[in-house]
């Protein structure tokens, strides 16, 4: 039998820091509304999140609808169009899959994961959420104003962007840009919050190798983020002055609508640059936490400690840093120097490196354990397997000669919903069903879960994977409607009626979903403390949903890393973090 | 870092040489930056990425400025001053420089005064820092005006690229805003040194935690950072 590295007997050092103050709070408002508690500040954060991606979700049907059965809709009319594809985009990466992740699954399982009774800076960190919900406050609002919101697309390229004819031109693109403004200043109040938390306040004995991959993933992504949000919000700085005080930073001279601009001398590129610099990495500050999180629910549910845990954390550190060096792979047709694509490619090709290590990892840990197809487990397998279908097409448009025909077109679409859309959203979803218990205190149901769990993956490969042929074909995203042209088969006009019809049926089956988590709140079985029997902190709370400042009067102490599953000679096939020495070895001493 | 942290077991743990040892301290329990308070560990990181915006508009100010057609204005002659019967080329963006650079030392002072728990010198340097902060603030203003009545705009400017004023107004306009921010934060620490809250250790009024002398520290850090940053838009806007 293996060695598994066990730590039996190892040091814990006296406190370092005192405990904490807590601010208490003393009335209805300030304990739900205005809490300066992690855990409700989550909460708030995910409702939030997932309410305008529900709008999003809707959105995308009316897109559907358009692309499957073109001229039947007359409510859809082709600038109506940009403006769905554009907010569905921003809304679906920035203000859900980011703020869901960090804002909302960080808020909640960092405190509880590393021992700690809150974030270091509680009322920041209710700022923080107050600030996110205003930029969305803003952004829904461009539904109202005149001209409606921004159809610039979701990349908001200039001069496109700002001219007048893209719809939006008069408000939407303001508000958008304001809106995003408010986002990167809410959100770096958190993120400063999630990084010092992480880095400043660990408890006693948990070191930074004896940390949940899925605080590894959250702490990277954010440190990330607060590296990327910069770019952007210098990009949406200059972009909103070119628009308000007509200044150019992004415009060059050019003939609008019959007459010379006032703009001139600025670069469009120099947009691209900066958007990309965020926006290649914001592909990984939305995967990274969802590859912690798939490793946790992986080790758990398969009752086994996670394989090469080290290489697991130094891939996601990898990742990291690699995802700032490979920006410009979105930039192959912008006319940029074409050399630079040589660069670009090969930075791009090496993220695969520790992305394979890490699916390696995942298939590797699932290799002989006792696997429960528990719902959580289910949505993680089905993100391991999206997420190596999504890598892979990834590296067909990483490489310059293949990207250049394949380029806005369908196969570009399919890509990075595949990637960074239904796999990261698997792992939301199997989150869910793994933390609700500790949210909650309830199961969610299983039969509506496995119902949902079904429908949605097969749903997805149904949707993207035709999607990936139209783009062969040579059929362009973002376009309303196809016309006659004669490279696009007949065939391929019912091929998009057929996706259509799925993405609605999956969209519509979200509802159980929904009514699986109303219903559960009330009805569903009580869980107990910790019902998957799982190892880290979080389960170990004394009460369940955990009590404010999380740990009653001692806080935890750790003894061990957070993968003790299935240890050989222990009494349980799980040994939670916080169960000192002594009471596994006196059972070890027994057996050997 | 000197203190030596000791284990339940009453014995010092074994230690690891070169970088093994740097990673292994680094990534032991509780803390990853021994000693620092988690304040100085946020105001660290937000400097690193409020390091990241100027960088973005300064990289974005060198593109425009790099790939423009038109040129660019000569700005030793845009930024000169006639005193007297004198003409000086940048003398007032030298002066400005040199009373920002003039308020870090005093805000060094204050830091040490601070930790000496001298209530009077500490408030009195921070508001000597906070009143440089608002000089530099104020000659900026003026310099704007200047400029502005000269007939620069955001959209172009009497003299060449367009991009000229549009870079100047927003970086200077940004750090300007960093200073602003700056001194506003001097005073209300200076009021609380003075009123003796890091001594009885009084409630924030919105976070209601206990305040310490560090913050003079912690305030320091960002007045410095916003100094930096002013040399590097010295540098490369104007001197450039």
């Amino acid at each position: 039998m293996v060695d598994i590295p066990y730590e039996g007997i190892a040091n814990i050092p006296p406190a370092e820091a005192p405990d904490v103050e807590l601010y208490h709070p003393r009335s209805w408002w300030t304990r739900y509304v205005f809490s300066q508690d992690a855990k409700v500040i989550a909460i708030q954060y995910a409702l939030t999140a997932s309410a305008i991606g529900l709008v999003a979700l809707v959105l995308s049907w009316l897109m559907r609808l358009q692309l499957g059965f073109p001229g039947t809709f007359s409510f859809i009319d082709p600038n109506q169009y940009l403006q769905l594809i554009t907010m569905h985009g921003m809304i679906m990466v920035i203000y859900l899959l980011t703020a869901l992740f960090l804002g909302g699954f960080g808020n909640y399982l960092i405190p509880l994961m590393v021992g700690a009774r809150d974030m270091v800076f509680p009322y920041v960190n209710m700022l923080s959420y107050w600030v996110y919900l205003l930029a969305v406050l803003v952004l829904a609002s461009t539904f109202f104003v005149p001209g409606g919101p921004t159809g610039a697309g979701w990349t908001l390229y200039p001069p496109q962007a700002i001219l007048s004819g893209t719809p939006g031109q008069e408000w939407g693109i303001i508000l958008m840009m304001s809106s995003l403004i408010l986002f990167i200043i809410g959100f770096t109040m958190g993120g400063l919050n999630y990084v010092v938390t992480v880095l400043q306040a660990r408890a006693r004995g948990m070191t930074l190798m004896r940390l949940p991959l899925t605080v590894w993933g959250i702490f990277t992504a954010t440190v990330m983020a607060l590296l990327a949000f910069p770019a952007l919000f210098v990009a949406s700085v200059m972009l909103l002055l070119d628009r308000l005080l007509g200044t150019s930073f992004f415009m060059p001279s050019l003939v609008e609508m019959g007459t010379l601009s006032k703009y001139g001398g600025g670069s469009p590129l120099l947009f691209q640059h900066l958007f990309w610099f965020f926006g290649h990495p914001e592909v990984y500050i939305v995967a990274l936490p969802a590859f912690g999180i798939v490793s946790d629910l992986i080790s758990t549910h398969a009752r086994k400690n996670i394989f090469g845990y080290r290489m697991m954390v130094w891939a996601i550190v990898a990742i990291g840093a690699l995802s700032f060096l490979v920006w410009a792979h979105h930039m192959y047709v912008s006319g940029m120097f074409p050399q630079f694509g040589y660069f670009f490619a090969t930075t791009t090709l090496i993220i695969a490196i520790p992305t394979a290590i890490k699916v390696y990892n995942w298939v590797l840990t699932l290799w002989r354990g006792d696997i429960h197809l528990r719902v959580p487990m289910l949505f993680a397998l089905g993100f391991i397997i999206t997420f190596v279908n999504g890598g892979l097409t990834g590296l067909f448009l990483g490489n310059v000669v293949v990207d250049v025909p394949l380029s806005d077109t369908m196969f570009v679409v399919a890509h990075f919903h595949m990637v960074m859309g239904v796999a990261p959203i698997m792992v939301v979803l199997g989150a869910i069903y793994h933390w609700y218990p500790k949210v909650t205190g309830r199961m969610l149901n299983d039969v509506l879960g496995k119902f949902h769990f079904w429908v949605t993956f097969l749903g997805a490969y149904l949707i993207f994977f035709p999607m990936h042929y139209l783009g062969l074909l040579g059929v362009p995203r973002r376009y309303f409607e196809l016309g006659e042209a004669a490279f696009i088969p007949p065939s391929a006009h019912s091929l998009n009626a057929f996706i259509s019809v799925v993405a609605l049926t999956v969209g519509f089956s979200q509802m159980v979903f929904l009514f699986n988590l109303a219903w559960s709140l009330f009805k569903g079985e009580a869980s107990g403390g910790n019902p998957w029997r799982a190892t880290t902190l979080e389960w170990q709370t004394p009460e369940t949903p955990p009590g404010h400042g999380n740990w009653g009067k001692e806080l935890p102490v750790v003894y061990r890393w957070a993968y003790d599953y299935s240890v050989p000679g222990a009494e349980e096939d799980f040994i939670p973090q916080n169960q000192p020495p002594r009471a596994t070895q006196a059972v070890q001493g027994a057996v050997s | 870092m000197a203190e030596t942290v000791l284990t339940n077991s009453g014995q010092s743990p074994a230690r690891l040489e070169g970088w093994r040892g740097i990673a292994a301290d680094w990534a032991s329990d509780q803390r990853a930056f021994k000693n620092v308070s988690w304040g100085k560990a946020m105001m660290w990181i937000f400097l690193l990425s409020d390091t990241f915006i100027f960088s973005c508009f300064l990289l974005s100010y060198m593109t425009a400025r790099m790939s423009t057609t038109v040129p660019w204005p000569n700005t030793s002659e845009v930024f000169a001053l006639t005193i007297g019967d004198t003409h000086i080329p940048m003398i007032l963006i030298a002066i400005m420089t040199f009373i920002l650079i003039s308020s870090s030392g005093t805000m060094a002072m204050a830091v040490n005064f601070g930790y000496r728990r001298d209530r009077v010198r500490t408030a009195a340097l921070m508001l000597v820092t906070a009143a440089f902060g608002a000089t530099f603030v104020g000659m900026q203003a003026f310099e704007w005006t200047k400029l502005i009545t000269e007939g620069v705009r955001p959209w172009g400017n009497p003299w060449g690229a367009p991009q000229f004023g549009a870079s100047f107004f927003m970086i200077t306009g940004f750090h300007g805003t960093h200073v602003t921010i700056g001194v506003i934060f001097l005073i209300a620490i200076a009021r609380k040194v003075l009123r003796g809250d890091f001594d009885v250790a009084r409630r924030g009024f919105f976070t209601s935690r206990k305040g310490y002398y560090e913050i003079v520290e912690i305030m320091g850090l960002y007045w410095h950072f916003v100094d930096l940053v002013w040399v590097f838009i010295f540098a490369l806007f104007y001197l450039w």
